[in-house]
């Protein structure tokens, strides 16, 4: 027996495409990634319509999808993050139905729990058998971990694999397995390797955002949570990453080895794990060529699925073991609330991915940003849209000066009888206007493109049409 | 005190916006090689807004202009002296002469100004072989020479000698200034290591500097500060010894000890007088607590 079927039409077919139906995607090609692009052109070959995207990520690469959207292919978008090029149509209006955002965990929820249900999913695998188990681990194009798409595997009413490395039966080891898989279907390349995985992630040299991670590695010393068996995840970009860089040398003089690195793992939480700072890694996520080797290679790197990740409605998760996450922000008010979602003009450029889970988890949550972009302050009275609630938000970081979440006085403290630069928020808000004057906000008010689900379900936020 | 001073230039809105929030000691805010000739007014004014907006407080301010004989240096001294920056960098300063040239101008921008004659001290950056052969009179020439600050890539040039990291060309030029400056009881700085990729090759060279007898050393780039003023703070051994120095001298004169020794070795008067050096360098950086 075999599930190889001589073609995506074929498969679509077998499983029942017609219009109306949910189609799901994982993002673990990210910017690399050529199945959506493949199967949405494969359905309006077919004539078919009114489908719903469920994809856990979207980004520029997936621009073609703005003319399946126009033609009435694609009607509805269900999504935890959508780049700029994206996001502008959206915020533009292009889309009759509003976009439903939700995180990472959020959207693991929904699927695990029926809330959300996929017709087919389609599942890009850089490499699987005839039979359907698939890994990120081998092939062209190697993304390491797949734990966005094990919820649309193990959920979705049917699931196609999409391949461009086919290997002897049985592939082990199997993030997707068999036991879920109706259709497998080779195709020339599922995607760019070049979009998928930077070689490798460096530190960035901005003085500016190494002052505030540095100021970043201070806080997190401070905080009581550096010691024996620490925790930790980062994002892969600007001053996120680089508190890595600071927090190296101060988990040596302390002598302390943590318990894990968290999330999407970068090359350099993977240096860290393999010179014992860490003892394990768990993977959601994969950015760069060293972590895609490390999780193949290396047992104590090990995949997670994005429900064992940060599903709120899980009996435990990762998130709700983690002592300190580090994120960026676009924007940040005084009451903490955190906008990834838009830019300043309220244009769509981002998503929670797992902001609001991992603030809602961890013990520690904290923003790092600068104190002013492109000359308008990142602290504001409100954000253009809440992504992450305020009372999940431990602390702001900037080059100027840490603030504090009122509901945290023993961090207060704590940062205070260390002589760190602490301020209420308000002050730092202040300290950037009399830089930058006070700006006037443009306030989108358009009709509502999308709709920002908080991780537990709940109606967080409404993001409306930009001029 | 200056471990640090970190050059910023003065044409740069989105650097001086964020001059301050880099750790170092003292900024130079640059109105000379940094800036174009057709951006120098342009620089003055960004320079003006940026002092009176941010103050910078916590660090020693100082602006560098440009030298004499240029155009510029005379609208230099006239514009930024009412800023009141702790001090100006006069450059390519080459005799005593020159220091009064300076003088006498900075004094007559202060009167005008209203500040009390000088409120606003110098920082001669020595960077000729001129300069440096007078650095002893250039250092004594005027009360408001507060340090004498060595600049090495223009000496090469003028010294036609080739530029090293090692720093060979200019091992008789940084023995000659410290040995001026620390006559004349004054500070003085080293030049800065100008390749930002080479975090060891910083080390080494500070090092050395604060080996040599240098105050403290200047950066190109903010990422250097760090190392910078890691090379120039009394290390947790240095301030214990220095302690121990200085309590055994107590007890020597407690006891009425003509000569005292620690561990085997004779604590003579420059011993304790670096020891009571260390203990306040690290009092003013806040890692000792005491009277100066």
């Amino acid at each position: 027996m075999s599930k190889l079927f001589p073609s995506l039409e074929d498969a679509l077919r077998h499983c029942g495409l017609r219009d109306g139906m949910t189609l799901s995607f994982h993002h673990h090609l990210r910017n690399g990634d050529g199945v959506l692009n493949i199967a949405l052109a494969e359905a309006a070959r077919l004539g078919i319509r009114d489908l719903t995207l469920q994809a856990s990520s979207l980004f520029d690469v997936h621009a073609p999808l703005i003319d399946h959207i126009k033609s009435g292919v694609v009607t509805g978008i269900e999504t935890n993050y959508m780049s700029s090029g994206i996001g502008r149509a959206i915020s533009r209006g292009v889309l009759k139905k509003p976009v439903r955002f939700r995180s990472h965990g959020g959207r693991a929820d929904a699927i695990d729990s029926g809330r959300v249900q996929i017709d087919i999913a389609v599942i890009a695998a850089p490499a699987a058998d005839c039979m359907g188990n698939a890994n990120g681990l081998h092939g062209p194009a190697a993304c390491g971990s797949l734990g966005y798409a094990m919820p649309d595997a193990l959920h979705a009413k049917h699931v196609i694999v999409v391949t461009d490395h086919i290997v002897p039966y049985p592939l082990m080891p199997a993030s997707i397995e068999e036991i879920t898989v109706d259709c497998v279907v080779q195709v020339p390349s599922i995607g760019d390797p070049k979009g998928i995985v930077s070689g490798t992630t460096q530190i960035t040299r901005d003085p500016v955002a190494l002052a505030i991670s540095r100021m970043a590695a201070q806080v997190i010393q401070h905080s009581g949570l550096l010691k024996e068996g620490f925790s930790f995840q980062t994002g892969a970009g600007g001053a996120s990453l680089a508190v890595t860089q600071y927090l190296r040398p101060l988990m040596r003089q302390l002598q302390i080895t943590g318990s894990f690195g968290l999330g999407g793992i970068t090359g350099y939480l993977v240096d860290m794990l393999q010179e014992g700072y860490f003892r394990t890694l768990m993977d959601v996520q994969c950015f760069d060529l060293k972590a895609v080797e490390s999780i193949r290679d290396n047992p104590l790197h090990q995949q997670i699925s994005a429900t064992r990740y940060a599903s709120p409605s899980a009996k435990s998760t990762a998130v709700n073991s983690l002592d300190v996450v580090v994120l960026g922000a676009t924007e940040i008010d005084t009451h903490f609330n955190v906008n990834v979602h838009t830019d300043s003009n309220g244009q769509i450029m981002g998503g929670s991915g797992g902001h609001s889970d991992t603030a809602a988890g961890a013990k520690l949550s904290m923003i790092v940003a600068p104190l002013f972009r492109a000359r308008l302050p990142i602290v504001v009275d409100q954000v253009l849209c809440n992504s992450t609630p305020g009372h999940t938000v431990d602390v702001l970081v900037t080059q100027r000066g840490i603030a504090v979440n009122p509901l945290r006085a023993d961090l207060n403290q704590a940062l205070r009888d260390a002589r760190l630069p602490v301020y209420p928020i308000e002050e730092l808000k202040q300290m950037a206007q009399r830089i930058t004057g006070t700006p006037h906000t443009a306030r989108p008010r358009g009709r509502v493109v999308a709709e920002v689900e908080y991780r537990d379900g709940s109606l967080l936020d409404t993001i409306r049409a930009v001029d | 005190m200056m471990r640090s001073m970190l050059f910023v230039p003065g044409n740069s809105a989105g650097m001086l916006l964020n001059a301050d929030v880099h750790g170092a000691d003292g900024l130079i805010l640059d109105l000379e090689d940094a800036v174009a000739p057709g951006e120098k007014d342009a620089a003055r004014r960004l320079v003006q807004g940026a002092v009176q907006t941010l103050g910078f407080p916590g660090a020693t301010l100082i602006i560098r202009i440009n030298p004499l004989g240029t155009p510029y240096v005379e609208e230099d001294i006239a514009r930024m002296v009412p800023l009141k920056p702790h001090l100006l960098m006069p450059t390519k300063v080459a005799s005593a002469e020159d220091v009064t040239a300076i003088s006498t101008l900075v004094a007559q921008a202060e009167q005008k100004t209203g500040l009390p004659q000088n409120t606003v001290g110098l920082i001669p950056l020595l960077e000729t072989a001129q300069g440096i052969e007078h650095a002893l009179e250039i250092a004594r020439s005027d009360p408001r020479v507060k340090a004498l600050f060595l600049g090495a890539e223009d000496l090469s040039s003028d010294l036609q000698a080739v530029r090293s990291k090692e720093g060979a060309e200019i091992a008789y030029a940084r023995g000659r200034i410290v040995m001026a400056a620390r006559a004349a009881g004054i500070d003085v700085y080293d030049t800065p290591f100008t390749d930002v990729n080479d975090d060891d090759g910083l080390q080494q060279d500070a090092a050395l500097a604060r080996a040599l007898g240098f105050t403290g050393k200047a950066a190109i780039s903010p990422r250097h500060v760090a190392g910078i003023n890691a090379a120039f703070t009394p290390s947790p051994g240095e301030i214990s010894y220095a302690r121990e120095v200085l309590a055994v001298i107590e007890e020597g004169e407690r006891l009425g000890k003509g000569a005292v020794s620690l561990r085997g070795k004779m604590i003579d008067k420059p011993i304790v007088d670096r020891a009571r050096k260390v203990l306040q360098t690290a009092v003013l950086l806040g890692l000792e607590r005491g009277a100066l």
